[in-house]
């Protein structure tokens, strides 16, 4: 899955054309333990590259989730509502948080590629 | 380690620190005129007899709500609390952490903050309620947050009928943080349009119940017309007993509840501490302030209680917490449980019918007098007059004649022409019959 970034706060971002899919990665949702709540926007919120987008609540904290890009927010995950545990389950597939239309594509190069990340997640140790 | 918060060199290193000379360099922003320059003249150290003495004889000149016929109201209510409640609360069981930092330790205490909370929703027809708040207009103030955060709108309305302090809190607490808040004017006959101020920045409407002067009405309409602009209704509570013969808010369509639990275990304390009461609707329980307590079951299947969603409060979620209360009344609110317990459901519907019988019978008795007007066309315990000439000068007449009247309404609402010839009276289970007859004779001597 060449075509997903990832940001230093642990954000993850697919392309699928103009869109954006987000979530936040398995490294996150593992540190955080059982997820069990998370907090979406509203449809149709704007935010700017890395604002608050999303909350997400484990048994121990609670989380501010920050937007990989710029964008407007155009779908949710809604069935996080019912089943926040897909975050810990499958944090890069079911467990998606929101799909955004992406407004300024170049930020996407500001981001991590996955092996890169990978790095980046090593060096935390 | 010495029990000296600060020595002389501490209160140097800081004065220099601030480039300051003396601690009354700090004061300077504060008039001349409004500072002390010398200590008030009191008397020297007494022995502690002297004291009691001395404490006893100015006691003595107040008229104390026990010692006379008592038919003041307006947000704090004279009811009879049983001694087995003083008694309960007391047993060293209860008396741990009133707010517990480590929870599951202080299961006794979180059963029944558990109980509470099942007592405050089944009461006001709700879904879940917390722990408790500081007192009800703390509580008022932050159902409007709440509201705020729910809708992310600014806007408040706030009807004629809130009681006056707690619209003040509501304002005091809402002015810095942006909140732009619509008072109604005084409605001292119920009556308002309460649905022409809404906007569709309006977060919420906060209607008392039954309001300030007593009044009470269904505010099914009022809700529809509220949640049709996408706005909460906000109802408040100061006469909880109220609603052992009244209909529930949430049977109305309230979505958020608060109230003043003072009536039940608490008594009238000097105005405090009282109790706040707190519920709304489960969709609505993450944007909830306070504590809040759960009943889950332990690693073998056993009942226990928690302190739950606490990702909601200061201590973990820091400023995003939804409120910066930390803590519960928890003392008040074991006493309010003990009590309520007590009376049972069929208890507390026949306390209720008693206070409401007790006003019935005042209200006719004072609207047969010719000078005197009921106001409140429909009301539980508590209602309005309407006399012939100020009402703060009959209080302090009838005040002569050993009866504690009523609140004039000028004394929290000063300086309003067409209010000024109002009385709330209030009645409640401990007014006797000759409580009654001195009133209404006393009335008749002096309006």
């Amino acid at each position: 899955m060449s075509d997903v970034k990832y940001t230093d706060q642990h954000e993850w971002v697919r392309v699928e054309g103009e869109l954006g899919v987000m979530g936040i990665s398995a490294y996150a949702a593992e540190q955080l333990g059982d997820i069990v709540y998370v907090e979406l926007p509203d449809i149709g919120k704007t935010v700017s590259q890395g604002d608050e987008i999303a909350v997400v609540e484990s048994v121990k904290a609670a989380s501010e989730v920050y937007a990989p890009v710029s964008g407007e927010v155009i779908e949710i995950n809604d069935a996080l509502g019912e089943a926040p545990d897909k975050v810990n389950e499958d944090a890069g597939g079911d467990g998606w948080f929101l799909k955004m239309k992406i407004s300024d594509p170049s930020e996407l190069d500001k981001l991590m590629d996955e092996s890169a990340y990978k790095t980046f997640v090593e060096g935390l140790g | 380690m010495r029990y000296l918060p600060l020595t002389e060199p501490d209160r140097r290193t800081m004065l220099e620190a601030v480039g300051v000379s003396s601690v009354d360099d700090l004061f300077t922003d504060v008039p001349k005129t409004a500072r002390l320059e010398s200590l008030i003249d009191l008397p020297c150290a007494q022995g502690e007899w002297q004291v009691e003495r001395a404490l006893t004889a100015m006691a003595a000149k107040s008229m104390s709500a026990g010692s006379a016929p008592f038919f003041v109201g307006g947000g704090a209510y004279r009811h009879h609390i049983p001694a087995s409640v003083d008694h309960l609360i007391q047993r060293s069981e209860f008396l741990t952490s009133y707010t517990p930092y480590q929870p599951e330790v202080s299961q006794g205490t979180l059963q029944a903050l558990f109980e509470f909370q099942t007592q405050v929703a089944m009461l006001t027809g709700m879904d879940v309620a917390n722990a408790s708040m500081y007192d009800g207009s703390t509580a008022c103030a932050e159902a409007v947050a709440m509201a705020r955060r729910v809708t992310k709108r600014p806007g408040a309305v706030l009807s004629g009928g809130l009681h006056p302090q707690y619209t003040h809190v509501t304002v005091t607490l809402s002015d810095y943080a942006g909140f732009k808040i619509k008072r109604a004017p005084a409605s001292p006959d119920g009556v308002e349009a309460l649905e022409d101020l809404i906007d569709d920045q309006t977060a919420c409407v906060v209607v008392q119940y039954p309001d300030f002067y007593g009044s009470i009405t269904d505010l099914g309409a009022l809700a529809e017309a509220v949640h049709a602009q996408g706005a909460l209704l906000i109802v408040v509570v100061t006469e909880i007993v109220a609603l052992g013969l009244i209909r529930a808010p949430g049977d109305m369509g309230a979505d958020i509840v608060v109230g003043e639990g003072q009536s039940l275990g608490v008594g009238l304390n000097f105005g405090g501490p009282y109790l706040g009461l707190f519920a709304t609707r489960q969709k609505y329980v993450r944007q909830m302030p306070g504590r809040l307590c759960g009943q889950t079951v332990d690693a073998d299947g056993r009942r226990g209680f928690v302190l739950t969603l606490s990702t909601r409060e200061q201590h973990i979620r820091r400023e995003k917490a939804t409120s910066n209360i930390c803590t519960n009344a928890g003392l008040c609110c074991l006493a309010w449980t003990i009590h309520l317990t007590l009376l049972g459901e069929s208890g507390l519907r026949k306390l209720a019918r008693l206070c409401h019988e007790r006003a019935v019978e005042l209200a006719e008795a004072l609207s047969a007098l010719d000078v005197i007007d009921v106001v409140t066309p429909t009301f539980f315990n508590e209602f309005t007059l309407r006399l012939s000439r100020p009402a703060s000068q009959i209080v302090s007449e009838l005040a002569g004649r050993g009866v504690l009247g009523g609140l004039a309404v000028p004394r929290l609402l000063p300086g309003e022409a067409e209010l000024e010839n109002l009385l709330i009276v209030a009645a409640t289970e401990t007014n006797t019959d000759e409580d009654v007859a001195a009133l209404v004779t006393a009335m008749k001597e002096v309006v």
